[in-house]
């Protein structure tokens, strides 16, 4: 038996997490692989594709509704899609209310002591919202849980800053465990020089963009029938995308701690790519009536 | 006012003098807006009825006083089970006060504990600051040979992780890199202070011996390892260790805290005292097996015995009255080849010489327990032998599987059949069953004797007497000394029931001319 391989997916919100590990995870599924998805964001929608499900139903939706989560089985939370991926969603609250970090602690301590976490698997991703914003969202990094990160980008400047800002988290974790980024997944967004872009902010981390998943409408065309492009359409050039940063991550031993860069030394970086423009000093804080 | 300097009153006698009366009185009409006497004699009344117990029992969403505490109350006790060790909550201030009053108030001694002092900072940016601090300030200031950490709810909903803050403390150099601190997350809102417990034995267990089991060969230190769990009966470390003393048998308590919170007042402040050693704790994993006192308690602990330690763990149920004390015994004889000695005989042939003195009184007596899950199992399976009729048993913390269990010991004796187990209920629950199933004596802690005053209101003939076994104990002095374990703790518990039996028949046949025909002299 392989030892279990345990990876996170980190990035900005809205950024393709969800659809590019689901797809992912559906190749390396395809491939012979084991696989467990942990869905740790409150919308629940991390294993949609995989269940051919609107939304499944969580560990905390339903730890709430049978009164407590020591009320659960795990047949109850842990549901088996495509290619026997195992699928389970911590679930959260509504916005504004309550605690969705304590969420994934709950579901995570929840698998652990329900024996989720079994021989036979492969790899276990855990894919987590946004950013690392509190103690709850860097559960999946804890010592004996994910080892490896990968954090989704594209050549935005928003989803850089919050890749430079998740990089940053994981030097805490690195520090005292033996977590490490594993590298940056390009989701392309089609700005100019994206490829090249990614690969030098991996290179200032210390990293390497493992893939560049380019943007392909078939994605969409398979997310409205709630599948993944490799089972809505394997022969597509994008399901081969897929297998291809399915392949390199299974290969990956490319483990760092990262070394974050400054905001300056950001900016420096999107400039030079021409997506951020130099900023003329004189003209900040000047009105438009001021400077006419 | 009335109080005077050299005849100080307590608050009973001094309110009964007219001032005070007036003044309590116009407190009440002016200030408090009470309900008129009748209304309020209407609604007690109404509580008591079957009516309100079926309302009372479809509860969802109200707990009214649990009948457990908090899982770090539990992790507390646990370190303070260990020699030189520190219990350290890594979380807000007033959580920790109120473990050391909680066990002040029962074991009547200082508790020695420290936070960590998270205020809205250490919400807001992660308490791993005042981790290092404290653990650096925590050893320098108290000495301590190990910092055992736990949590409260605080820390845990922000989702702080000890691991990485305890090992980032060392790496920093606020505490040696090998300096121990064993920790255990334990929050608050999960579980109760049994499973607390349960965590922070795990966690002394894991640290101790999770990365040095290579030269470890069970059986090879011909030890037997006990496990208390949350134990507050400070006579039952003592009386293990007398039964194993008078087998022969070589043993480690696992977690002692008997001297700490016990300690003699000869002018020493003991911040430490006793417990057990790290050499004992690390030399664990050697012993032929490890025995759990409260087996239903130490679910984790079971996991690290029989998955890390590689021992089978006898299934055993607390040793507690006389067929378990006797199982208990004889499997001890068993796993070590060590006769059960003529003393223990002896002593086993003079509790039942006790409980057959004590019949004819206990025989039929009805009586209702709550408790933690082993002590109420145990209590039961007690009872039952000295053929007192169980009516109901109440546990908060217990799971499904407990229940069957208890339902099964109920079911193998005559006096269990009208038993009736509840788990998940609290002590407004208990109230009820107080009115209703009219036991003739209630067993639990100290906050029943709010139930006992309940009881007695509605009528003398309704008044269900509390016999005080379990924790806490808060308003009678010096029962946590005491042993409920063995054939020695069932002969405190069965003189405290019976004379509690014959104390209540005194009282109900001293009336001078009506009843006293049965003020008998001997009893």
């Amino acid at each position: 038996m392989a030892k279990l391989r345990q990876c996170a997916i980190y990035g900005k919100g809205g950024i393709g997490k969800s659809t590019t590990t689901q797809n992912l995870v559906a190749a390396l599924a395809e491939q012979g692989h084991k696989v467990m998805i942990v869905g740790c964001d409150p919308k629940a929608d991390s294993t949609r594709l995989i269940l051919h499900a609107k939304a499944q139903n969580s560990i905390m939706q339903m730890a709430s509704d049978a009164g407590s989560v020591e009320d659960l089985e795990l047949e109850d939370v842990l549901k088996v899609g495509y290619k026997d991926i195992k699928c389970v969603e911590s679930g959260g609250p509504e916005p504004g209310v309550g605690c969705a970090g304590r969420g994934v602690i709950t579901a995570i301590n929840f698998l652990e002591e329900e024996g989720a976490y079994t021989d036979d698997l492969n790899f276990v991703f855990y894919d987590v919202l946004g950013d690392v914003v509190c103690g709850g969202f860097a559960m999946p990094i804890r010592e004996n849980k994910a080892q490896e990160i990968y954090i989704v980008c594209s050549g935005e400047m928003m989803a850089m800053y919050a890749a430079n800002n998740i990089a940053k988290g994981i030097v805490k974790y690195a520090n005292s465990g033996s977590v490490r980024l594993a590298g940056l997944i390009c989701n392309s967004r089609q700005c100019a020089r994206e490829d090249e872009l990614i690969m030098e902010l991996a290179r200032k981390l210390g990293t390497t963009m493992i893939h560049f998943v380019p943007r392909d409408n078939v994605v969409q065309r398979a997310e409205i029938r709630r599948m993944t492009v490799i089972e809505y359409e394997p022969t597509a050039k994008q399901a081969d995308e897929y297998r291809d940063l399915a392949r390199k991550i299974n290969e990956n031993k490319n483990f760092i701690i990262p070394t974050p860069i400054t905001m300056d030394e950001l900016e420096d970086l999107l400039m030079e790519f021409g997506v951020m423009e130099e900023v003329d000093e004189s003209i900040v804080g000047k009105t438009a009536a001021a400077e006419a | 006012m009335s109080q005077d300097v050299e005849n100080i009153q307590m608050s009973y006698p001094l309110f009964r003098n007219d001032e005070y009366k007036e003044n309590l009185a116009n407190k009440q009409a002016l200030y408090e807006e009470r309900h008129p006497q009748d209304k309020i004699e209407e609604v007690f009344q109404w509580t008591t009825t079957e009516e309100y117990q079926k309302l009372n029992f479809e509860r969802e969403a109200l707990t009214v006083n649990p009948a457990k505490a908090c899982q770090p109350l539990g992790a507390v006790l646990c370190a303070l089970g260990f020699e030189k060790t520190l219990p350290y909550v890594h979380g807000s201030q007033g959580c920790v006060a109120y473990f050391r009053s909680y066990f002040n108030r029962h074991f009547k001694e200082p508790i020695s504990c420290v936070s960590d002092s998270m205020t809205e900072d250490a919400a807001v940016f992660g308490g791993q600051k005042n981790m290092m601090a404290g653990l650096e300030n925590a050893k320098a200031l108290y000495k301590p040979d190990i910092i055992a950490v736990s949590t409260t709810c605080m820390a845990e909903v922000i989702g702080d992780d000890l691991n990485a803050f305890i090992n980032n403390s060392k790496k920093e150099g606020y505490i040696e890199q090998d300096y121990p601190v064993p920790f255990a997350h334990t929050p608050s809102f999960v579980g109760s202070h049994t499973t607390g417990w349960d965590n922070m034995f795990e966690g002394m267990g894991r640290y101790f011996t999770l990365n040095h089991m290579e030269d470890k060969v069970v059986g090879s230190n011909g030890k037997i390892n006990f496990v208390p769990g949350f134990e507050t009966y400070l006579g039952n470390f003592r009386v293990i260790k007398r039964m194993m003393n008078e087998m022969g048998v070589d043993y480690s308590l696992l977690s002692d805290p008997s001297e700490v919170l016990d300690t003699p007042a000869d002018g020493e402040f003991r911040m430490y005292s006793g417990g057990t050693t790290q050499a004992e704790i690390k030399d664990a994993p050697n012993a032929i097996t490890t025995v759990l006192l409260q087996p239903w308690q130490l679910e984790k602990t079971k996991k690290l015995v029989q998955d890390t330690w590689h021992q089978k763990a006898p299934k055993l149920e607390i040793p507690m009255g006389l067929e378990w004390t006797d199982k208990f015994l004889m499997e001890i004889s068993e796993l070590t080849g060590k006769p059960i000695p003529k003393s223990l005989e002896l002593e086993r042939g003079r509790f039942v010489d006790m409980i057959t003195d004590s019949h004819a009184w206990l025989h039929g007596k009805k009586f209702a327990l709550y408790g933690d899950a082993d002590f109420a199992l145990g209590m039961t399976k007690f009872l039952l032998e000295l053929g007192v009729e169980v009516t109901d048993v109440l546990v908060n913390h217990a799971n499904k599987r407990w229940k069957k269990a208890c339902e099964e010991v109920l079911k193998a004796s005559p006096y269990g059949q009208s038993a009736t187990v509840h788990i998940g209920c609290d002590l407004w629950h208990f109230r009820s069953l107080m009115f209703t199933n009219k036991p003739d004596f209630m067993i639990g802690n100290s906050y029943a004797k709010f139930i006992q005053r309940d009881t007695l209101h509605k009528g003398k003939e309704f008044e269900v007497p509390l016999i005080r076994l379990g924790f806490p104990i808060f308003d009678r002095h010096h029962l946590h000394r005491m042993t409920t374990l063995g054939y020695e703790g069932g002969m405190y518990m069965l003189t405290t029931l019976v004379n509690t039996v014959l104390e209540k028949l005194d009282d109900d046949t001293r009336g001078m001319g009506t009843t006293d025909y049965n003020h008998d002299l001997i009893r």
